[in-house]
């Protein structure tokens, strides 16, 4: 199976090895993993900052990039999540709209990927840990990818998946809003970061660079010793 | 400006929220248990099956009837006036103020009653009345804290002193009224409503709001948990329904719905414990209601949302389920927000009916989670509107930051060249003059020595 990758700007710049990790998770699955050099951002931070002519440019070589693809898949439930929205950054471009329904058509976050296309839940991955799972609002509301990365949790040897109280709560990045308002996005993260001490996990894990970014940050700076993981690097645990 | 509330810029009310640690914690507990009753009430409730049909269902009867409001409008006033009623439109918060206080001067009436009314302290009715030389008495406990409190402004929709607790309440008494008792909840509540007995026994006129008025019989119906709505609607000889143009139903089918969605959204009942409604026109033989009813119908910036991208927010039913789960309310609590529409809802229909620039930093207020949306029982896209919002501002008003606008056309430009793009180092290097207003409060990664992309094409050739 062919398998476009597009990284996500956090992934390439900041946690390229993420990046590796899904590359070698999908190929260990079988799948061939490409890289349309075309590919820029999926333009979320112009658009949701009302900036709609800045996104749209971003959104044009994205939907050209992967119009030979037969999949699509991103290490981030936001991101995808905004290629599923693109239809309606075209009103009135029936032929763009059509473009961005095909690329939407075809285009999932990783562990969606795993599971809903080469339906694997058991990826053999070892990872010892005590975890708690952050579970990022656009990727469980916007996209509607809930269960996928439970379910692969699930399976990982040494893995203990451990619940936290407010799980469905924003931590608190929501993009530029990190910066424009940030000491809400901290108190907002504070309240996240406190659940996860209180459920004594270990290790945090996300499907969204944004937000574990932010956590991280805060989570640093506040001098806490859980450590933060993108889900593929859980998964690519052996 | 009426919605408005008295205080600061938003970012300092926003640091005076963050610092008072006693709301914030009143405010998550109350936030918790609402929310938490309304999950069980509604996807857990066996009994209401399915709640997305009901949702579904609820937001075609709003969809419906904000797409025909005048039809539906002239035909509530038609019934009203058919039976004796008298009926107001009033397309500002000043008309209808000026038309209540006509009425009241007419009768010459000192002591007034009031329930509970978001629309009525939108348009500022008790302090208008008060200038007038006017009693008046909220009857909702919360709104009879708050105007014991020195006239404080809701902080919640539902719950108007949600930020409040027993022990706050009872030096409010103690200090207010001469409470002497302690701070049970069934003390203060039996103390408020020996009270309010008293005023309601002698109130020369009853002013109420309306949550749904039925167009096929021009009636206005109430829901409340302490039945305080029929206090003002029972004895006094006059009652003034106020309600906002867009809150009615065409048929009793429609209400039957709606009723069911706010009373399991507002506070995750299956029925709220009174429902009254009420149509003009006392029949021979009954004992209690009005001889004189005024219904005054409030534009008050409503209508500059029709025919626009806004015209969704219409649809609201003001349950405040999307405050009850909004992480940013969560923290800063709702007089941050500076208007009497407080969350979600408030950051979107607060720059619709006020004053645009008093309100122009809401729709920045939220992190998008989209928890709003979720939970709004009549699918309101809030989180959109939200993103509707800040465009119209950035892009219709050009208000933003130099330098934000500057970055953001870097960015275009760039992200239309994937070659420069690349070489730019993406969006996080061009978000770099972002970075110190993150790195007030958390740590900011180093970026890695190569890049994804640089790292790929080494390994595989240059892409295909």
């Amino acid at each position: 199976m062919k398998v476009s990758l597009f990284i996500t700007c956090l992934c390439d710049v900041i946690y390229p090895d993420v990046g590796k990790d899904v590359v070698e998770v999908l190929e260990r699955l079988g799948c061939e993993v490409d890289f349309p050099a075309g590919q820029t951002c999926c333009g979320q931070p112009a658009y949701n900052s009302g900036y709609r002519r800045e996104a749209v440019k971003a959104a044009k070589p994205m939907i050209e990039a992967f119009a030979d693809s037969d999949y699509v898949v991103a290490p981030s439930g936001s991101c995808a999540a905004v290629i599923h929205e693109y239809e309606k950054w075209f009103p009135g471009e029936p032929v763009w709209q059509a473009k961005a329904r095909q690329l939407a058509a075809k285009t999932y976050e990783f562990t969606q990927f795993l599971v809903d296309v080469l339906k694997v839940t058991d990826i053999g991955a070892r990872y010892k840990a005590r975890a708690a799972y952050h579970t990022s609002c656009h990727m469980t509301r916007l996209l509607g990818v809930k269960e996928a990365p439970l379910k692969l949790l699930e399976h990982v040897e040494g893995l203990e998946l451990v619940p936290i109280s407010n799980a469905y709560d924003c931590c608190g990045f929501g993009g530029t809003f990190a910066v424009k308002m940030a000491a809400i996005s901290t108190a907002m993260a504070d309240e996240k970061i406190s659940h996860v001490e209180a459920a004594k996990a270990d290790v945090l894990i996300g499907s969204d660079g944004g937000c574990l970014m932010h956590l991280k940050g805060r989570i640093d700076r506040l001098g806490q010793p859980v450590e933060v993981k993108h889900i593929a690097q859980v998964l690519n645990g052996r | 400006m009426p919605m408005k509330i008295e205080g600061g810029p938003f970012k300092a009310r926003v640091e005076e929220a963050l610092h008072n640690d006693f709301m914030r914690g009143a405010v998550r507990r109350a936030q918790d248990g609402l929310r938490g009753r309304k999950l069980a009430a509604t996807n857990e409730d066996r009994d209401f099956e399915d709640w997305e049909a009901w949702r579904q269902a609820g937001e075609a009867v709003r969809r419906h009837t904000i797409e025909n409001l005048d039809y539906y409008l002239e035909q509530l006033s038609e019934n009203v006036e058919a039976r004796g009623g008298h009926v107001f439109f009033a397309a500002t918060a000043e008309e209808a103020t000026a038309y209540i206080r006509q009425v009241v001067k007419a009768k010459d009436a000192k002591r007034i009653i009031k329930s509970k009314s978001m629309v009525t302290e939108e348009i500022s009715l008790n302090a208008a009345l008060e200038a007038d030389g006017c009693e008046v008495v909220e009857t909702d406990l919360g709104e009879y804290i708050l105007q014991l409190d020195d006239h404080e402004p809701p902080s919640h929709l539902v719950a108007p002193a949600v930020h409040k607790n027993q022990a706050q309440i009872r030096e409010l008494y103690a200090k207010k009224i001469g409470y002497t008792a302690t701070e049970k909840p069934e003390e203060i509540t039996a103390h408020t409503r020996k009270v309010l007995r008293e005023t309601f026994l002698h109130a020369d006129i009853g002013i109420t709001g309306c949550n749904f008025a039925v167009a096929e019989t021009g009636t206005v119906t109430l829901l409340t948990n302490e039945g305080n709505a029929d206090l003002a609607t029972s004895l006094p000889k006059t009652q003034i329904s106020v309600m906002g143009m867009e809150r009615l139903v065409p048929t009793w089918e429609d209400l039957d719905i709606l009723v069911s969605l706010l009373s399991r959204s507002a506070v995750g009942q299956r029925l709220a414990t009174y429902v009254t409604a009420l149509t003009p026109g006392r029949e021979e033989g009954s004992v209690d209601g009005p001889e004189d009813f005024h219904l005054v119908i409030v534009d008050a910036g409503r209508s500059k949302a029709l025919g626009t991208e806004f015209q969704d927010v219409l649809h609201c039913i003001r349950c405040g389920a999307c405050i009850n789960v909004c992480p940013v309310y969560r923290h800063i609590g709702g007089h941050a927000y500076g208007s009497i529409y407080q969350g979600p809802i408030g950051a979107v229909l607060s720059p619709i009916l006020g004053d645009s620039d008093a309100f122009k930093t809401l729709p920045f207020a939220s992190s998008l989670c989209g928890a709003c949306t979720e939970a709004c029982p009549v699918g309101i896209p809030l989180h959109e509107q939200l993103v509707a919002h800040r465009r119209a501002i950035v892009e219709d008003h050009g208000e933003a930051p130099w330098f934000e606008k500057l970055a953001m056309r870097g960015f275009g430009a760039a992200a239309a060249k994937p070659e420069r793009f690349a070489r730019a180092g993406g969006t996080v290097r061009l978000a770099k003059p972002l970075a110190r207003a993150w790195t007030a409060e958390r740590e900011f990664p180093a970026p890695a020595r190569t890049t994804f992309r640089k790292w790929f094409e080494e390994r595989k050739g240059a892409g295909r």
